[in-house]
């Protein structure tokens, strides 16, 4: 498989703060990896640093075999691009300017959007089921329109490599899906690199071809999700009692918690459930 | 819906030149349209226009900074004094006045005021290399408070002819006792307003969110450093010609978001026109009223604003 971003040994934060210690990781061209992990693991920061918002501390972001830093901005988001968990946004613009905006990097700064910027944010609109709601205001969207449109706008840029921070973090499971699924075929269809921190470990592993495991700041694990979602590294991590077993339909690891309460009575029936798979 | 945008435009484009018309024929002396452009009445002619310029030159520079400060601040509520040019360049007029300068050194003090107190601020708000928009909100407040209590502090000790004086400063007035100086803040604020409408996608993408504007391309820092130093002159320019409008950088961006909508290519050339019969008008107000005396413009601008800015708030609010 052609490697797309290499990290070496990468650390970073926010001021004299390390958040992200010594990471080193590689993504190939049409992964799909999910990033998972407490809260306060590092995994936003991580993304913080792929992204070019905070400056690393030391170590090296290669995409395609450049230093993202030797980029210019510009160049770099015509191949990256982000999606954070919620936007919200205070001015009342359409939805088509919203999604037109992802066409920036690729304008010049008095250039005005031609034909063909126009045709790709329809294209993006219409992969992403948004397409109708091309005139509505951004602010009288529901939390799953509004993501779907921020995807448009992600898609717009026509990225290699696309970033999402927990972009299912609002919405109801039938959203959550519709997100997933859309993500899945992008992924697939258009051979579109994703990487997207989750919080769901459930839904990491139905969607996710691979996992990284962070655990204060540093790569616990990483490898195919069932190697990754294992109840011992999940304990350990999370410091809460799991079961690991698996999805009856998709045959993919399924995490049950075990309430704390019950977890001495829990703690021999889950050495034995963890056992039986 | 592009179609609906122009004709919007040219509506606007109708307005001001009819508010033009009306501020050339109407003022303390009735002249009959006829007579005009006679030549005995050249003074007068004069004289208006250079109202009706300085007008549109302040309102569009105040208007246009309102907008960029706006956009990077994400608060529909900046206005473009927020850096703290208005009480600035209050104290470096009230000091020249009472120092007893001569009018033309006048705004040159009111323009080194203002821009101290921008630079006092800035680096107040600065952390870093970075410039975080709640610190800078934080420092004009506190330093605009701080330079109006002196502001206070020094007309209290001196005469009535000082006080008259800053009034006139602190409320604002289109009467132009300079021409060199009116070429001048023109050509300031005019290039500082094509230098906001180059940013203008920036401002797009910057008020989504600073985040948001970086995935984009954008280099906030860059581009926020380029807004604070140009909204900074234009205000500190105008406020050295006409003292202290305010209002309209509040006012007019906020009703033409809700007349053209957010996007700052078509929102800051609308505005620009909006701002221009915004200002205009007050002049007309101010100066025919209560002919021959003359209302201070700040005192126009925010009666007229006020009810306006409520009704907007309001028929917002039901939507």
């Amino acid at each position: 498989m052609e490697n797309l971003l290499t990290v070496s040994n990468l650390s970073g934060g926010y001021y004299n703060q390390r958040v992200i210690k010594d990471i080193s990781l590689n993504i190939n061209r049409g992964d799909f990896l999910g990033i998972i992990g407490p809260n306060g693991s590092g995994k936003s920061t991580l993304l913080k640093l792929l992204t070019r918002v905070l400056p690393p501390q030391s170590g090296m972001i290669d995409l395609e075999g450049r230093d993202i830093f030797s980029l210019k901005l510009k160049d770099f988001c015509r191949r990256v691009a982000f999606v954070p968990q919620d936007t919200l946004i205070g001015f009342a613009f359409s939805v088509w300017e919203i999604v037109l905006m992802g066409r920036i990097p690729h304008l010049g700064r008095l250039q005005l959007e031609g034909r063909k910027d126009y045709q790709i944010a329809e294209n993006a609109l219409l992969l992403t089921d948004s397409f109708h709601l091309k005139e509505k205001n951004i602010d009288e969207l529901s939390a799953g329109e509004r993501q779907r449109v921020i995807i448009a706008k992600a898609l717009t840029q026509e990225p290699i490599l696309l970033f999402l921070d927990e972009p299912t973090a609002h919405l109801d499971i039938a959203h959550q899906i519709q997100i997933l699924d859309l993500l899945k075929r992008l992924n697939r269809k258009n051979r579109l690199t994703i990487v997207m921190v989750l919080h769901d470990l459930n839904l990491a592993s139905e969607y996710c071809d691979r996992l990284l495991l962070l655990s204060q700041g540093e790569v616990f694990r990483q490898g195919r999700v069932e190697e990754v979602l294992e109840y011992q590294s999940l304990e350990q991590v999370y410091k809460t009692l799991v079961v690991v077993k698996k999805n009856p339909i998709t045959n993919n690891p399924f995490v049950f918690v075990v309430p704390q309460e019950k977890e001495i009575i829990n703690r021999t029936a889950r050495d034995k459930d963890n056992k039986r798979r | 819906m592009k179609t609906k945008l122009k004709f919007k435009i040219i509506f606007l484009f109708v307005v001001l030149l009819v508010t033009i018309f009306t501020a050339i024929l109407l003022g303390a002396v009735d002249i009959p349209l006829t007579d005009i452009m006679l030549k005995e009445n050249r003074p007068i002619l004069i004289l208006r226009l250079s109202r009706i310029l300085l007008g549109a030159l302040a309102g569009s520079g105040l208007a246009v900074s309102g907008i960029a400060l706006q956009a990077i601040l994400r608060n529909p509520l900046a206005e473009p004094y927020l850096l703290g040019t208005s009480s600035g360049a209050g104290l470096g007029a009230i000091i020249a006045i009472i120092g007893g300068v001569s009018t033309l050194l006048l705004p040159l003090a009111a323009f080194i005021g203002a821009l101290l107190s921008v630079v006092v601020v800035y680096n107040l708000a600065k952390q870093g290399n970075k410039v975080p928009v709640q610190s800078l909100i934080l420092s004009g407040v506190i330093v605009s408070i701080t330079l109006s209590s002196i502001i206070m502090f020094l007309i209290s000790f001196s005469g009535s002819e000082v006080l008259h004086g800053a009034i006139w400063w602190l409320w604002g007035s289109l009467q132009v006792f300079n021409f060199k100086l009116l070429f001048i803040v023109g050509v300031i604020v005019i290039l500082g307003v094509i230098l906001i409408t180059i940013l203008a996608q920036d401002l797009n993408a910057i008020s989504i969110g600073e985040e948001e504007a970086i995935h984009l391309g954008i280099k906030i820092e860059t581009v926020k450093k380029w807004l604070f130093f140009l909204t900074s002159l234009i205000s500190a320019a105008l406020v050295c010609i006409c003292g202290i409008i305010g209002f309209v950088g509040l006012i007019v961006p906020h009703a033409m978001r809700l007349f053209v909508g957010p996007n700052h290519k078509i929102l800051i050339p609308s505005t620009c026109l909006a701002a221009a019969i915004f200002m205009i008008l007050a002049d007309i107000i101010s100066r025919s009223v209560f002919a021959p005396i003359e209302i201070p413009i700040g005192v126009v601008t925010a009666l007229i604003g006020s009810p306006i800015f409520i009704i907007l708030l309001k028929s917002r609010q039901r939507v």
